[in-house]
């Protein structure tokens, strides 16, 4: 019984394989969408993990000297003292970066993977053995040590032990620099005394390079959980559509005797193993997706962090399990509804025309209540929620609400529409629209939501890369900086260049805990080029003339935030109080900043001296100074920086985001755009007993395609038109709340008129593509077929 | 006894309150019988068609297929007397249409582990649908759909065939020639059959004939 039953479930199947190849693809493109982002996330994540593994040196505080070497005598005076420091030496060989650690006495989590293995521990101290990842040692020349292949090593570094370090860089008895540990004894001698030539530098708390990395990886997972909710309703919709192709024989094997639940499971187990296939066929072209995006992405990530990321891709077993747990789950989830209905549905109420969407109408007033009700939840998340978790929570509940909301809406518009219909054939056109919404409906929502996604996240790239640009206008006002070695040469660069430039703008700053922050604080000389291009958020009345007269100070918007400091609060810096008179936007700056002019700083921190400088210069003169600098201070080109530079680069590096969120966005409207195609065919084939009396009543095949086409057409714009608002409520909620919650600090949000009528035609463009066919193929039913329909009566 | 019916109620839902299709109907059926159910549309004709196949389940009342109230029993259950006892044969034929003739015939004997190919040669044969068993059901015309769905019935040697104006779609010529091979065909198995018809030049070549009116046997 059981082999004639899926006889005919999968006789089905061979029959009309272009329903399985729409449902495979359906599922396939769904998991491909959603594991290529993950791939590409996971990718990056493991990169960056490796990266602060290796490089993680930075979040210990450092004893460091002014010439870059430090003598190992200097270590073991520090250790006899009782100071609990580890030695790094740190140099490039072969052009790769090599790092010379103690296993013994660096903090954990810093040695690789491999020196938790006895043996190489035991190697190690014996000196000569070399951790990377194999892509790295490619790009080394022979040596005689032991190589060991560490595939969670970061990119392009190199560890050994200290003394390993120093004889392949050739630095006997040397040391780059000093760790020194968190935990240290209570009585200890200070480095003054025991090192005075030595400075001890802070730990660097919530590093550029973190917090940074982290903003972009939050557009890829933003991008992450739009792509799995566009993925979940293309697989709902594909599974729908599966059963509602199947209904007449599911009808029959019933009929004929073959028991409910005996059918139920046939159906699982067949979904199952169509689920499990397509979705390792999503998995192998999510990671070719990942794959094509994944230069992209480690050009953006290292040219905008200085992170290393790897251009090739490994299988991560988080990324395809999880690509095929949508593949598999989206379906279980989608098949449960449709084997639930089909389990309560009478046996012979399946036989009525299109039960399936009748059974789908009658829960609409659910839907819209459930609709409303997250909509509501998201308003609420939006006003009264706090933290990363309500932000993605409001995100969560505004996308799934618009979407169940969707069909809704638009039943009302053809409604309203059948209600003003003038002609028979316009009246027809609204009811027929109406009627086919149910089988539509999750493809329009796939569109929906790839829409929004587009606009919301173009909206967020496009917003930030205006208020960055803009940024650096505003903090790269110089055209040229200077970064001297050490006091000695600042000053000696300072007489240099005062007579060659317009203005020599020095920049000092130290840092300090400000209402118990960690904050930096800066005394910039009073000059119009502050006055003219810093823009403040909000400001007292006279802002800079009154901080340059040394009655105030300004602060950054995440010192503003976080220390809930409004205009005209007092700060205390050094102990003295200062009013705060201007808050202005410090985007990517992880941690707090405050301004005071130039006179009150040296007043407050005498012994801090600058050590860079800002020239306010012709720019044309910048490549003369430039190479007069190189010849008369030995300066590196590290410390010369061509402000046009930086901006060209960081242009260049949005212009790599984009292509990443640009191929994404393409990705994701092509996916809705064959769900609409794969709902089209299958309705165009269901709904032959519809049209056929329409065309024996007067209304050409031609005319009826053509009308399918207009219909695409209309619920394109019409599920733009409601797309555009969801979108920017959802770059709004990217940029204004979950960036203030993840980072301190919220972005201007720009509108792109332009971008969103470019999508808007892209995707009736979609729309009309995936109507083309089915159109087609109704203009040139045959006579014949559209006759049966009265014949047999179905 | 092979089918009793006694004192059948079935109402459906409708817009001012439940709508009584069935109104304490009782009947009975010997095996190698056949019976005609006449009426006028909605009398309640296949209503009571589909309680007698277990197709669908009466409020009150019970139905019993060799002395088992088919009525009580659940869904599996049912199924099996639907593959093991009787046949039905629907108007609209219902086949499957991506299996073959060949299969589709098979296709309820398979179910109930009865498949008997010499005997679905055979049923094909005097069906004249010999030639046509590796097409589709859509390669036939209604006549032959019709053949097939009843070749499909038979097939499985059912005790009780159902038959839901079964020639209802058919020309006259073509019908009769169908309720020729059913009727010879049911006598040969000794299977009973119940047909619900509107013609009542069919309905005149049963052995019994009941008419309904509004729910009731007249």
């Amino acid at each position: 019984m059981t082999k004639a039953g899926l006889q005919a479930l999968l006789s089905h199947w061979l029959r009309n394989p272009m329903q399985l190849f729409t449902l495979i693809v359906g599922l396939s493109l769904a998991t491909a969408l959603w594991s290529g982002v993950q791939a590409v996330n996971a990718e990056a994540r493991a990169s960056y993990d490796a990266a602060a593994r290796t490089l993680g040196e930075g979040r210990f505080a450092q004893i460091t000297s002014s010439d870059g070497s430090i003598p190992q005598a200097d270590y073991i005076r520090l250790r006899r003292a009782g100071w609990l420091v580890s030695p790094v030496v740190e140099g490039r060989l072969d052009g790769v970066r090599l790092i010379g650690l103690d296993p013994l006495t660096s903090p954990s989590g810093l040695t690789p993977t491999g020196a938790d293995d006895g043996n190489l521990t035991i190697d190690v101290l014996a000196g000569g053995v070399l951790f990377a990842t194999q892509d790295t040692f490619a790009r080394l020349e022979a040596h005689d040590v032991t190589r060991v292949v560490t595939p969670d090593a970061a990119p392009g570094i190199i560890i050994t032990d200290v003394g390993t370090a120093q004889r392949l860089l050739g630095l006997e008895n040397a040391l780059s620099r000093i760790l020194v540990s968190p935990t240290q004894p209570v009585l200890q001698t200070p480095l003054a005394e025991i090192t005075p030539h030595l400075t001890l530098r802070a730990p660097q708390d919530g590093s550029d390079v973190g917090r940074l990395t982290d903003s972009f990886h939050l557009n890829l997972t933003a991008f992450g959980l739009l792509s799995f909710a566009v993925g979940i309703f293309i697989v709902h919709g594909a599974i729908g559509l599966a059963f509602e192709q199947r209904r007449p024989v599911i009808r029959t094997l019933r009929a004929l005797g073959f028991p409910l639940r005996r059918l139920i499971a046939l159906i699982a187990v067949e979904l199952l193993a169509l689920s499990l296939i397509a979705g390792a066929i999503g998995v192998g072209l999510g990671y070719l997706v990942a794959a094509a995006l994944l230069p992209d992405v480690a050009a953006t990530i290292s040219g905008l962090y200085g992170e290393s990321v790897s251009g090739t891709l490994q299988l991560r077993p988080e990324w395809w399990l999880s690509g095929l747990m949508i593949a598999v789950g989206g379906t279980c989830m989608a098949a449960a509804a449709s084997l639930f209905q089909l389990a309560r549905m009478p046996l012979l109420a399946s036989a009525r025309p299109r039960a399936w969407a009748m059974q789908a109408g009658r829960g609409r007033l659910y839907q819209a209540g459930l609709a409303v009700g997250l909509l509501i939840l998201a308003g609420l998340l939006g006003a009264f929620g706090s933290g990363l978790a309500a932000g993605f929570g409001m995100l969560a509940a505004l996308l799934i609400g618009a979407a169940l909301a969707l069909p809704v809406v638009l039943d009302r518009v053809f409604a309203f529409g059948a209600s003003r219909a003038k002609s028979v054939t316009a009246e027809w056109f609204w009811a027929d629209t109406r009627q086919q919404l149910p089988g539509l409906s999750l493809a329009l929502m796939a569109l929906l939501l790839a829409m929004a996604a587009n606009v919301g996240v173009s909206t967020m790239v496009s917003s930030f890369r205006l208020t960055f640009t803009g940024f650096l206008d505003q903090r790269l006002a110089s055209e040229f900086y200077v970064y001297a070695d050490d006091a000695d040469q600042a000053a000696k660069l300072y007489t240099y260049l005062a007579p060659r430039v317009d203005k020599v703008l020095p920049i000092q700053s130290t840092t300090q805990n400000v209402r118990g922050l960690p904050s930096e604080i800066y005394g910039p000389t009073a000059h119009a080029t502050y006055r003219e291009n810093w823009l403040f958020l909000q400001s007292a009345n006279d802002a800079w003339a009154r901080i340059e007269a040394g009655e105030g100070a300004a602060i950054n918007e995440q010192l503003a935030r976080r220390a809930e400091i409004a205009i005209g609060d007092d700060i205390t810096l050094a102990g003295e109080p200062f009013p705060v008179l201007g808050i202005y936007g410090d985007y990517g700056n992880p941690i707090g900043q405050a301004i005071i002019t130039e006179i009150t700083f040296k007043r407050l921190f005498p012994e801090i001296r600058p050590s860079r400088f800002g020239l306010r210069m012709d720019v044309a003169d910048v490549p003369s100074l430039t190479e007069a600098l190189r010849e008369d201070f030995n300066l590196a080109d590290a410390q010369m920086v061509n402000q046009a530079g930086i901006k060209a680069f960081s242009l260049s590096v949005f212009d790599r985001t984009f292509t990443v969120t640009g191929a994404l966005n393409v990705l994701t409207l092509a996916v809705a755009g064959f769900a609409i195609l794969m709902s089209l065919l299958t309705l165009a084939t269901m709904r032959l007993p519809q049209l056929a009396p329409v065309w024996a009543q007067g209304l050409t095949r031609a005319r009826l395609g053509r009308i399918e086409i207009i219909r695409a057409v209309l619920l394109a714009l019409l599920t733009a038109a409601l797309a555009l608002p969801l979108g920017l409520a959802l770059a709004w909620t990217l940029l204004a709340v979950v960036n203030v919650e993840a980072f301190g600090w919220r972005l201007p949000m720009f509108l792109f008129p332009l971008d969103y009528l470019r999508l808007a035609v892209f995707a009736v463009g979609a729309a009309v593509l995936a109507a083309l066919w089915p159109a087609r193929k109704l203009a040139r039913t045959r006579p014949s077929d559209l006759l049966k329909v009265f014949s047999n009566e179905r | 006894m092979l089918l009793r019916v006694t004192d059948l109620v079935k109402t459906y839902p409708g817009p001012d309150g439940p709508l009584p299709i069935l109104n304490g109907i009782s009947m009975e059926m010997k095996a190698g019988a056949t019976l005609a159910l006449t009426g006028e549309s909605g009398s309640g004709k296949s209503t009571l068609l589909h309680l007698v196949g277990g197709l669908d389940q009466p409020d009150t009342g019970r139905v019993e297929i060799d002395g088992t109230d088919i009525g009580a029993m659940d869904d599996a259950a049912r199924a099996a007397v639907r593959r093991d006892k009787v046949g039905v044969i629907f108007q609209q034929f219902n086949l499957i249409p991506s299996l073959t003739v060949a299969s589709n015939i098979a296709f309820q004997a398979r179910l109930g582990g009865r498949e008997d190919k010499e005997w679905m040669g055979d049923l094909a044969a005097r069906m004249g649908l010999a030639e046509q068993m590796s097409k589709y059901p859509e390669q036939l015309s209604g006549g032959q759909q019709q053949r097939v769905a009843i070749a499909r019935t038979l097939a499985a040697r059912p005790a009780l065939i159902l038959a839901d104006e079964p020639t209802g779609n058919l020309d006259e010529a073509t019908a009769d020639s169908v309720m020729d091979l059913m009727l010879e065909l049911a006598a040969e198995t000794k299977a009973a059959l119940l047909m619900v018809t509107h013609s009542e030049r069919l309905a005149g070549r049963m052995g019994r004939r009941l008419h309904l009116r509004a729910g009731r046997l007249a």
